[in-house]
């Protein structure tokens, strides 16, 4: 039969692809939609949480912190309660990582603070001596795109029936409504920052992407 | 048909991809090393800016890597071989020329703009498949163009039986084709909701799902890019250079199709503990342990045609690197099936280990494959003798220190941070904060960043090797039989 194979590549590449996407159907498929389904309590992102989670991605901070907590005594200890599937239902693109350079962060918004995210991203060492993290200062001069924010909130809403306006869930609403739910809750943030650039900025009526990514930081819990 | 000698095969795409993967190989390494020093000595993440901090660069340097100088010489390899093995010269046909060519510029393009977009932060985050929508429909059209190359070159094929290299080259076509396709699924945001960026888009899968997804392609990501086109070079370029025939059939045939069959299932290795369903994660256990069967195989079946032959190795550099580079091959793939055992899984993982083992493979089996072909290729192509044999015993050594530099430093640092983590104190209190398991791992960041260094080193000598023979070597009058011919 190989011979045979040999000879007639197209029933070769028929053979191959059989074998190898087998597997695939086996592994992801039985489980799929069980593993999507939140958990009491999850609740998607708000567009300034978006805006900073594209800040998380663009920045690539999933390349040095996870965010999973395993179920082992020492990692409970030092982040809390261990992951369940259904706290990543709304994540899109998951950000688990697969290196961690600097401790988890699936839970940090237990345990810091506004004031203190601003102070570890323009200067790392002045809350952690010892740190090997840059420090992320264009974070304080770029502004936050809360227009893709918005994209990706309403896309999800459409496209992936992600509960947005549902009772005790985020309110989405139109763009310009939106809007003015960022600026109030990014008005909260900045009010515990110390920057004077980020302050004056947002007088101006332009959130720095600092700001948004302290608010998707904070709701790490 | 006609005489074999009548047959003038024509190299000229296979140069293009082999400049290319000089110049990746250039970039990509030095990136890897900068990012490197960077663990080591933080103060080197502002050489540029916003742009030079370790964050940015990383997803540059491993895509640099795999897919800018591996993927470049995977080409290469197959311009090369594909007419050889099949017995037909690309210059017979017009169309086909047409598409290698569109090939290479295409991908060349894809890879310029996937250069200056990760710079810029642009980015789905998923690891190796970081590019956003529109580039990513242009790595599936390159892809198709690569395909159609493949099967029509096999269409107009003189020889009727496809030798052990075509089959690993169908498999890394299908392979990476399917798993893309479903690791990209994204729906770009901008068509739903009318505002915000145009090319930025948001996945198809959600949490737990996009990770089996994710990790489903990044393992095999490895299977088809760094093990399978690989086995494809060694399969052709090794019994050619060391004019021994391949030891068994039957043992190619087992490897091969245990491969296809095991390879995907190891993918659930990468989430051992972590929320996706328990059988998955045992799933993936189990299989990593059981592809130490097709991957010795494979790794054996090119040992032993070596059989009776092994003063080749003293006298001839090239059969050197390639068996070097199948050895480390059997060491990596023990070593992954090690990693994938749930207990020191829940040691390893998330540590330094983990990139350590990584790059035994790559600088080990993938780098050196390449290069060793890459050598064979030169002077058939150029028809010229490689420059210089001392500079790649030269270099060979220098890079094999590096490597030993790179896993034992990176091994070491890996247990000691999982034994810091899960470390108490006599009352069960954890004995380290984070912190002190980061500034521990100094010393042995400063000494991988050195390994990384003198790989870059042979690199850079090998390229130079690359450069003169292409230039200022002696001419060959006929094409050598085996051993490529090289001067002192």
């Amino acid at each position: 039969m190989f011979h045979w194979l040999e000879r007639n590549p197209f029933f070769f590449a028929v053979g191959v692809f059989l074998v190898i996407a087998y597997a695939g159907v086996v592994t992801i498929l039985p489980d799929f939609m069980e593993t999507a389904r939140p958990v009491v309590g999850t609740k998607p992102y708000t567009v300034l949480e978006l805006a900073g989670r594209q800040v998380y991605i663009k920045d690539s901070c999933n390349a040095c912190h996870s965010q999973l907590v395993r179920p082992f005594k020492s990692e409970t200890d030092r982040y809390g309660m261990y992951s369940l599937s259904g706290e990543y239902a709304y994540d899109r693109p998951f950000l688990w990582g697969s290196k961690r350079t600097g401790p988890d962060l699936m839970r940090v918004g237990n345990y810091r603070t506004s004031d203190w995210h601003e102070y570890h991203m323009s200067d790392p060492i002045s809350v952690v001596p010892g740190s090997i993290m840059p420090a992320y200062k264009h974070m304080f001069k770029n502004s936050a795109d809360i227009d893709t924010a918005y994209a990706e909130a309403l896309t999800v809403k459409k496209v992936f029936n992600t509960p947005y306006d549902q009772p005790d869930m985020p309110k989405l609403g139109t763009h310009e409504e939106a809007k003015k739910a960022v600026m109030a809750e990014a008005a909260l943030i900045v009010a515990d920052m110390k920057s004077q650039e980020v302050k004056e900025a947002f007088k101006r009526g332009e959130i720095k992407e600092i700001v948004a990514l302290i608010a998707y930081l904070n709701s790490l819990k | 048909m006609q005489a074999r000698d009548a047959l003038n095969y024509d190299y000229s795409v296979a140069k293009c991809f082999t400049y290319s993967a000089i110049l990746f190989g250039i970039v990509g390494m030095l990136i890897g090393v900068v990012i490197a020093y960077q663990m080591a000595f933080p103060e080197l993440n502002y050489l540029a800016g916003e742009y030079g901090t370790y964050s940015r660069l990383r997803p540059l340097h491993t895509s640099g890597v795999i897919f800018g100088f591996l993927l470049s010489g995977i080409f290469a390899a197959w311009y090369y071989i594909g007419q050889r093995v099949l017995k037909v010269s690309m210059a017979e046909s017009p169309f086909l020329m047409i598409i290698g060519k569109l090939h290479f510029w295409l991908y060349m393009i894809l890879m310029v703009i996937a250069v200056v977009t990760l710079f810029m932060g642009i980015s789905t985050s998923k690891e190796y498949a970081e590019l956003e929508w529109p580039l990513d429909i242009l790595v599936v059209v390159v892809w198709v163009l690569w395909g159609l190359s493949i099967f029509g070159l096999v269409g107009i094929r003189r020889e009727k039986t496809l030798y052990i290299s075509m089959w690993y080259f169908i498999a890394t076509f299908l392979g990476v084709a399917m798993l893309y396709l479903f690791n990209n699924m994204e729906v770009p945001t901008y068509f739903v909701a009318g505002t915000g960026k145009w090319y930025h888009s948001v996945s198809m899968y959600a949490g737990s799902n996009d990770a089996m997804v994710q990790w489903w392609y990044g393992h095999n990501a490895v299977a088809f890019i760094f093990t399978v086109p690989i086995i494809a070079m060694i399969y052709y370029f090794l019994p050619k250079e060391s004019g021994q025939p391949v030891f068994s059939y039957k043992l190619s045939l087992l490897s091969f199709w245990g491969l296809m069959f095991v390879y995907l299932w190891a993918g659930g290795h990468h989430l051992i503990y972590s929320t996706v369903p328990d059988w998955v994660q045992t799933m993936g256990s189990i299989f990593s342990i059981i592809l130490i069967l097709p991957s010795w195989g494979s790794a054996i079946n090119i040992l032993l045609t070596m059989k009776g032959q092994w003063g080749q190795l003293k006298e001839n550099p090239l059969v050197k690197l390639m068996i070097f580079a199948s050895t480390f091959y059997m060491f990596s793939t023990l070593e992954g099936p090690i990693l994938s055992i749930k207990s020191v899984n829940a040691l390893a993982h998330f540590t330094d280990w983990i990139p350590g083992h990584v790059h035994d493979g790559t600088l080990g089996w993938v780098g050196f494959m390449t290069m060793a072909a890459l050598f064979h290729m030169a002077p058939r192509m150029y028809k010229r003798e490689i420059y210089s044999k001392k500079l790649i015993e030269a270099q060979f050594w220098i890079q094999t220190t590096g490597i030993v530099l790179y896993f034992s430093s990176m091994w070491i640092a890996g247990i000691t941070q999982g034994m810091m983590w899960r470390a108490t104190d006599q009352f069960g209190n954890l004995a380290y904060s984070f912190i002190d398991t980061v500034t521990v791992l100094i010393p042995y960041y400063a000494i991988r960043a050195t390994g990384g260094l003198l790989y870059l080193i042979g690199f850079f000598m090998f390229s130079y090797n690359m450069y003169k023979t292409m230039t200022a070597s002696k001419a060959i009058e006929s094409e050598p039989q085996n051993a490529s011919p090289m001067s002192a």
